[in-house]
């Protein structure tokens, strides 16, 4: 594999990698596999050029490009309230949907096919909204400089990288040292037992939705940056996600990460020596073959 | 007035070939418990088996066969079968969900090959000139159009009556035991793993079937016949009408697609001619939040499903009646 391909993998993987966060926390604390998430990341790019658009136009200087990026202020300050909004928006699915399906014991399945229900009406309305016409936030080129032995990058690209892996630093901070992310582990662990030693669980829910969404929306927001914004984007998204979580083992954020990086360049790999025809092929690759060798994935344990 | 009977058999005999998928989904999901996200797949599977088995030989591509349509019909239960099956092994020991996400995969993958394979598939072109049954009558609509339905109520009729017997039988009752506790059926020896894995290659294999019926009886396919809508029009069919209960199926799919079918004009008509993209994603939306709300206010459907026990209980032992589970 040439460095390019794997550099381009990297940096693929690296959104993929901050949306399979969201996957696996939901999983882990929740405990099912959220379809809707990968349209929590789509509704985050919508809501992040929405807002950046109309920040653009009421400040102009706003959308004038900040250095050798392609957008303006207007982009990173959007895409922190869109991240609150997208919060919002997955707690109100869960007031509103997975709520009363827990409060009623449904079982799991029950809990997965209503999110099922959720990621499609979710799609349809940014379709309904925004049309199946596909957007960009900004129009601005760029030229890729040159890193040495042979690879290139966008300045962009570099940048989307780098806030990635502070993200990660930073949930892994929040879940290992802080008093909350010590409550997330213990409802992972076991819920009940947790309720009895004073966790309030119910908040815990609440973190782990507002915090998996915003994740989302950061990993749409660099998806709809490098790529382009479609209602689409979160469907073809959710196959690399699920690969990801399951393959870095469910509730590892770290695994989540390297697992999402794997599947970035697994999926690099397979654009060049295969065709871009046949990428979405990958992520099912990858997850016939964890389930097939290791269902625990890289980092979790057996059941 | 012939033209109200055209529409009203071509309706029908639309809605029947859902039945059909439901019927599939309920051996898996209503009987069995398990959670199938990948419908659209196996239906595919199923359509282009047959496509492929009874086209006149074209060039260009593998196939077709110019088969009987009753071979192609067979062969698209026994090809979607593999697929299920194959699926089902891979994840039938794992997580509940683990299944729902691997299905999930192979809808993807399926709509991948069809779309890439072109010399198996005709890509994204799809294939023309599935043969129709009774092709030969097609000079006289209304006898074509009722012979079509007539076959139809006769496929649905006969698998009902299979299904009934088979879920009524030691081997359905099974079934049901692993679902509501598998640790007691685990107990009594049977082969949980082994049962589910049975109940969901024969639910896929009748997902083919009702694929090859789509096919011929419309007589073109293309892969976005077979986009994630499908799954979710089923799944609502099957979750309305009543998740375990076989009348409720097809009572549910034909309900669903009364809807569906109707309220295409209904929403077309809110919105300007060239906005009619928005309308169709309104008419998802709508749907997507029927099922929604059919999961949160009424979880057991139109019909509920029907207590199955032994018929040599005698009728005293009923009384001893248990709210059964929340599906």
């Amino acid at each position: 594999m040439n460095p390019q391909t794997l550099l381009e993998g990297l940096i693929a993987g690296s959104m993929i990698g901050l949306g399979a966060i969201g996957v696996t926390l939901t999983y882990s604390i929740l405990r099912f596999a959220n379809f809707a998430h990968g349209d929590f990341l789509a509704w985050g790019a919508y809501l992040a050029l929405a807002i950046s658009g109309t920040l653009g136009s009421l400040a102009g200087g706003l959308a004038a490009p900040i250095g050798p990026f392609s957008f303006g202020w207007s982009l990173p300050i959007a895409a922190v309230l869109a991240a609150a909004l997208t919060a919002g928006l997955a707690l109100l699915v869960d007031a509103l949907l997975f709520g009363p399906l827990r409060r009623r014991r449904s079982a799991v399945i029950i809990l997965v096919m209503a999110s099922f229900g959720a990621a499609l009406t979710l799609r349809s309305l940014l379709e309904l909204v925004f049309t199946s016409k596909p957007f960009y936030y900004t129009q601005e080129l760029q030229i890729a400089m040159k890193l040495g032995s042979g690879m290139r990058a966008t300045p962009d690209q570099l940048l989307c990288l780098g806030v990635a892996a502070v993200l990660v630093v930073l949930v892994h901070l929040l879940l290992t040292r802080s008093a909350i992310g010590r409550e997330m582990r213990a409802v992972s662990e076991n819920p009940a037992l947790a309720g009895v030693v004073g966790v309030d669980v119910r908040r815990v829910v609440r973190t782990v939705w507002a915090l998996g969404a915003a994740l989302a929306c950061m990993a749409g927001v660099i998806a709809g940056l490098l790529v382009q914004i479609r209602p689409q984007m979160g469907l073809d998204l959710l196959l690399p996600l699920f690969a990801a979580s399951i393959l870095g083992g469910i509730g590892s954020v770290p695994g989540a990460m390297l697992a999402g990086l794997i599947v970035g360049v697994a999926e690099a790999a397979t654009v060049a020596l295969v065709g871009a025809e046949w990428r979405a092929a990958c992520a099912f690759v990858i997850l016939v073959a964890i389930l097939l060798l290791r269902p625990q994935g890289l980092f979790g344990r057996p059941d | 007035m012939l033209d109200l009977f055209g529409y009203g058999a071509f309706f029908l005999t639309m809605a029947l070939t859902y039945a059909i998928i439901c019927l599939g989904l309920n051996v898996q999901w209503g009987h069995t418990g398990l959670f199938n996200v990948g419908v659209a797949g196996f239906v595919a599977v199923g359509a282009y088996a047959s496509a492929l088995l009874t086209t006149p030989d074209a060039p260009g591509r593998l196939g077709g066969f110019g088969l009987p349509i009753a071979v192609g019909w067979l062969g698209a239960a026994l090809a979607a079968g593999l697929a299920t099956f194959l699926v089902g092994a891979l994840t039938v020991r794992l997580r509940a969900d683990y299944l729902a996400i691997a299905t999930f995969g192979v809808a993807v993958m399926v709509q991948l090959c069809v779309l890439n394979l072109e010399g198996l598939t005709g890509g994204p072109f799809g294939i023309g000139f599935i043969p129709r049954p009774f092709a030969a009558t097609a000079s006289d609509p209304t006898l074509f159009a009722s012979l079509n339905l007539a076959l139809l109520v006769a496929v649905v009729a006969l698998l009902y009556l299979a299904l009934e017997r088979l879920l009524r039988s030691p081997w359905g009752r099974v079934l049901r035991a692993i679902r509501e506790d598998e640790a007691a059926a685990r107990a009594l020896g049977k082969n949980a793993d082994r049962f589910r894995l049975q109940a969901f290659a024969i639910g896929g294999a009748i997902m083919g079937l009702a694929g090859a019926a789509q096919a011929h009886f419309i007589g073109f396919i293309a892969p976005e016949n077979y986009q994630p809508m499908l799954t979710f029009q089923v799944w609502a069919m099957l979750i309305a009408g009543g998740a375990g209960n076989n009348r409720g199926a097809i009572l549910g799919a034909i309900v669903v697609w009364a809807l569906w079918a109707f309220s295409a004009p209904a929403i077309a008509a809110l919105f300007p001619p060239d906005q009619q993209a928005r309308a169709a994603a309104l008419r998802i939306v709508l749907i997507g939040l029927g099922l929604c709300a059919i999961l949160l206010l009424r979880p057991r459907g139109i019909l509920a499903e029907e207590r199955t026990i032994s018929r040599h209980l005698p009728p005293a032992e009923l009384k001893t009646e248990k709210p059964s589970h929340e599906t």
